[in-house]
Order: C-alpha cells, then structure tokens, then sequence
C-alpha cells in the first residue's frame, strides 16, 4: 500500500501510448508527415489536459517530472521577477516536497533570494493569517502544496491564491498528490502556476506538467531549441505526453466515485488500526486529508523494522523514520506538525490505490496488531498511551 | 496488487523514503525475525538475577538499547544475557547477534567483551547494507555499559573507568575512541563520521568537539593539516 510514492501505468494509457514509440516516432518539430501525426498527438493531448484543467492549451508546458516542473515555476519566476526589480522573498512551508524546498533554499544560498518556510499547526494546516502576515512589499511568490504527500493533508488552496491576488503575488501549487482525486481546474483554484506528474496519476514516470497562467513573467531553466514556448527545451515526450493527457482524463472522470470509495476504505482502516492497537496515533487531519492517505504513528517501536515484518507479508508501506532516508533524522514533514522524534521514528504511511480493496485492508488489520505486539516485547521503550 | 505474496528474491526487503531499496543477508534476517535472548518478561529478569545493567540512547535518536548481564564472579564470564533494542531491523539483528557471542561456549570473558567493536557484529551478521551500518553501533556501548555497571556492583571502581577514553556524545555515549576508529575506517568529514558513529545526532551540543577530535586524528594518522 505504497500509491503515493508511484502507481503503475493505467492498461488504457499504455495502450494510448504505444503507438508513439516505434510505429508514429516523429519529432513534432520536423515538417514531414511522420512529425506531423506527433505534432497532432502531442497537440491535441495539450487540449485535453488544458479542457481538463479549465486553461488555455498554451499555458501548458510539459517537463520530464514534478520535480522539473517546480523547479521551472520557482527559478523560472523568481528569477524574470528579480531581473525586473520586482523583490527578491518566497514563501513557503515547512512540509513541502524537497523540490520546493531545496529550490528555495538553493536561490537563497546562490542568488540572494529570502524565503520565509511557514509553520503548520498539528495537523498539517497552513494558518492564512501567517500567509498574510508574511508578505512583504519585496515578496514575489508563493509556494504552497495543494495536498502533502506524507501525511495527506489538503491545504486550503483557494484562500491561499484569494490573498496572494490581494497583494498582487503569485502563487503556484505542488498538486502531485492531487491530480488523482481533487479538483484541479485552475480557475476554480485561482492559482497562476499549478504542478503535476505522471506518475502518480497511473500514468507514466518522467512525465511532468506546469500550468502557467497567460502573463506570468518566467524564465527557462533548460535552454536549447525552444520547445514548449521555449519554456522547457528538448524534443518532446510525445508517447510521454499522450500517456499523461489519457490518465488525466480517466483520473478526472472517475474521480468522484474513486475518491468515495478510497474515503470510505480509508476511514475503515483507520478506524480498524485504533481499535486494535494502542499507542497509536494518527498523523495529519482527519477530515481533510486526501482519500488515499493513512498515516500513523505506532508508539515505542521503530518504523523500518516495522517495515520490514510487513514486507514478510507481502505488504508495501513507507516510514517516517530515519532509517528509511539517508539522513539522520526523521520525517520533516511529521516532525513539522510538532510531533517528538519517537512520533516520527515510529511513522508508517499506507497509501491506497484503485486495486486495494477491503479485502486487502483488512488483511493489513490482522496482520499489523501482531507485529506491533512482538516488536514492543523486543523494545524497552514504555509507550504512553496517547488516549487516542 | 500491493498486497500479495512475493518471494524475498524478487523484492527488496525495505524501500526506503527516496524510493531507496536494500536487502539484509539471511543471517541479519534471521536475527530479526527470529531474536534470540531478548527479555520476554519482568518475571525473567528475577531468574536471571542481572549482576551488570545498561542502557545507551534514546527513541528520540531512533536507537535505545539495554542489556542486563549474568557474569559469573569467579570465571568472569558472560553466563547469561538479556536485551532490550528499540530501532530499525538492522539494530535489532545486531543486539540478537552480539548476544549469541557473547553467550557461547560457555560465556565470553569480559575482558574479551570489552573489546568487541561493530566491525566484529557486522562480521557475524554477514554484513549490513553500508548505508545501514550506523544503524548496528550501539550494541557494544550497550554492552560496555552493562559490564562498567557490574564492576561498579562488585566494588571494582579501579575497572570502571573508561580507561584514556573520554565521552564526546553525551546521549549515546560515543567516546573520543570511537570518532578516532571511524577516522582510521576512512571518514574525512564530519557528516562521515556522523554516518559511522551517529556522533551529534542527539548531542549537538558536542559537533564542535567532535570536528576538532576528526582534524585532530587525521593530522595524527594521515599527517592532514
């Protein structure tokens, strides 16, 4: 139950795909017939996706990854802001992705920038006040994730883009994590730059996408032939592309349904999890959180060992936990909502997707309780209970 | 399916956060799924009646360990051990391991146990994956600490100390020794060190110290300036 990390490919979107590797392999710039029939792929898969997200097609850039796309939308921003004397301070917060953050902290270190990384209270809620009270006349974007992918809290992403256009900033959204089951039209959300990816949408890997509002000053990070309005040079992902705008689609169609049926499994499991083991506390909100998203802290154990009996079973989750990352320390994203360490140390992350079923879950239910047992009898650690 | 019968071989045994994967030698497994001489029970401890305690780190730092030992006055040997290990699977396996070493053949002499180093864990564990071996270093404190307890016990004070050694890391009492035997492994830095040893993960207080002691030990044994 590991669907955040990535899911597998849509059967219908590998088949949309197939075509453009080998049989119709044109490059769309080339003016033959064989680049033609990629141009009208490629271009047609642009409608779709700007249809689907209530934008223009040529708002729409496709990268290799989200992690390129937010690259483009906070270098590309903040430096065609800087050059016109605009200001030179981001805000964020404290549990983005590291592509938002290393971004951040990267233009601060090398290019003078100041970023202000927001707190979150103990569910993972940004407070608007603080967004306000954090703009500055020199304050040029803001970056906020539209929901996280650790602990699955949704942010209130309207409101956010509703004071960023009062102070005339701009505003993107992180929505990796969303584009499976919320709403992304960009007008609705009133954001000026949005980000997706094709991986977790059962679409393919080294598929990124970045909304840009028409009018929004940015800048390349990658130059050469200026493909994608010259925003994202390189010949372009055509099968890449048509895989992305096909499991957009059948995410965006299904969502309502998907997303009910995902909420429903989700509150079972967490329910089942509290019922059948003590010391265990939920991480993240209760209510907004996305629907594919449990995650626990189970007290006086350690998350990888946790891990690694579940995996006997055949059960795939993540951790928190410090020995699930090269760093030392654990989740950023957990520690942020005010957790202690041993909190984070003992975090797992189950991630539903479209093939888990109840069956599933509750197979997790018998199993975990066990494990939980035999690893507290190894630990001299005294769980308090948490009157969960 | 992500819910479904995999064969170890095919599988990696923990992906990590950054989408990581290792797999653990069967021996590592074996500890962890199968440990051997951990505490079941507090009624356990009054049959083992503990001549030596210790406990070294804290859930905080991701590893605590503790051991209770019976060592037998007149052979000094380790006849009996129990332990206790909060962490990852690799720190469990290897608290599991140092206690079958420490147990056979009729009980390790202390002073023998004194001097066993992670490197002679990893050995019997076949190995840790290395980005895990920071994982397994807090076995031996664990062990020092019970058997400095049990000389405190028998009035042995003169035994106790930690002789030349100084403790740098308060938390998890990691001694000037141990940051030099990560320098002679190799580390240069600091955060290699901190790989190694796990050194100022808790203690921050100590990183100052500790970056002297590493510049210190490669100018002694590299001749670094």
């Amino acid at each position: 139950m590991d669907f955040s990390a990535t899911t597998f490919v849509r059967p219908e979107v590998l088949k949309a795909m197939l075509p453009y590797f080998s049989k119709d392999f044109g490059n769309p710039g080339s003016l033959h017939s064989k680049g033609l029939k990629a141009k009208n792929a490629m271009d047609s898969a642009r409608q779709k996706v700007a249809g689907i997200l209530g934008a223009k097609s040529e708002e729409i850039i496709f990268t290799g990854s989200g992690t390129e796309s937010i690259n483009l939308a906070i270098k590309g921003v903040a430096r065609a802001l800087k050059r016109q004397g605009k200001g030179n301070h981001i805000i964020t917060s404290k549990i983005e992705h590291h592509a938002v953050l290393d971004s951040c902290k990267f233009l601060e270190k090398s290019e003078g920038f100041e970023t202000t990384f927001l707190k979150v209270d103990g569910k993972g809620m940004i407070s608007l006040k603080e967004i306000e009270e954090s703009i500055r006349p020199e304050t040029i974007l803001i970056s906020i994730m539209y929901a996280n992918n650790e602990i699955g809290t949704i942010e209130p992403i309207k409101e956010i883009a509703k004071i960023a256009k009062r102070h005339n900033v701009l505003f993107h959204t992180d929505a990796c994590q969303a584009g499976f089951e919320l709403d992304v039209n960009v007008q609705d959300l009133g954001v000026d730059l949005m980000t997706l990816n094709g991986s977790k949408i059962y679409g393919p890997k080294g598929m990124g996408m970045l909304f840009v509002k028409k009018g929004t000053p940015i800048e390349p990070i990658i130059h050469g032939g200026g493909q994608e309005r010259g925003l994202r040079s390189g010949t372009e992902n055509v099968p890449g592309i048509v895989g992305f705008a096909k499991a957009l689609e059948i995410c965006q169609r299904q969502k309502k349904k998907e997303a009910r049926r995902q909420e429903r499994l989700r509150d079972y499991f967490i329910k089942g999890l509290k019922a059948r083991i003590d010391g265990l506390i939920l991480n993240g909100h209760q209510t907004k959180r996305l629907p594919n998203n449990v995650n626990v802290s189970i007290m006086g154990i350690e998350g990888e060992a946790i891990l690694l009996r579940l995996n006997e079973f055949g059960i795939f989750a993540s951790s928190g936990s410090a020995c699930t990352s090269h760093s030392l320390d654990p989740s950023h994203v957990v520690l942020a909502t005010g957790a202690s360490f041993e909190q984070a140390h003992g975090s797992l992350r189950f991630s539903l997707g479209l093939t888990t079923t109840k069956k599933d879950v509750d197979f997790v239910l018998a199993k975990l309780p066990k494990i939980v047992k035999e690893l507290r009898q190894l630990s001299p650690v005294e769980f308090r209970h948490s009157g969960n | 399916m992500e819910v479904e019968k995999m064969s170890a071989k095919k599988c990696a045994d923990v992906v990590g956060r950054n989408s990581e994967q290792w797999f653990y030698s069967t021996k590592v497994k074996e500890h962890f799924f199968r440990p051997k001489n951990f505490l079941k029970s507090q009624a356990e401890l009054k049959r083992l009646k503990p001549n030596g305690v210790g406990l070294v780190g804290s859930p905080a730092c991701g590893d605590s360990m503790k051991f209770w030992l019976r060592i037998d006055p007149k052979t000094e040997r380790i006849k009996k051990c129990r332990w206790s290990t909060y962490g990852c699977g690799s720190a469990i396996a290897s608290t599991s391991a140092l206690s079958v070493m420490l147990t056979e053949k009729g009980g390790m002499k202390i002073e023998k146990a004194l001097k066993i180093r992670p490197q002679d864990i990893l050995k019997r564990l076949g190995g840790l994956p290395a980005r895990k071996i920071h994982c397994s270093v807090l076995g031996d404190k664990a062990l020092k600490a019970a058997i400095n307890d049990y000389f405190k016990n028998t009035g042995q004070l003169d035994r106790m100390t930690e002789q030349g050694k100084k403790v740098i890391d308060k938390v998890l009492g990691i001694t000037d020794e141990d940051i030099e035997h990560a320098v002679l492994e190799g580390a240069k830095s600091f955060e290699e060190v901190q790989q190694k040893t796990k050194v100022g993960v808790h203690d921050k207080g100590c990183i100052p110290q500790v970056k002297e002691l590493i510049h210190y030990y490669r100018k002694k044994h590299f001749g670094e300036e």
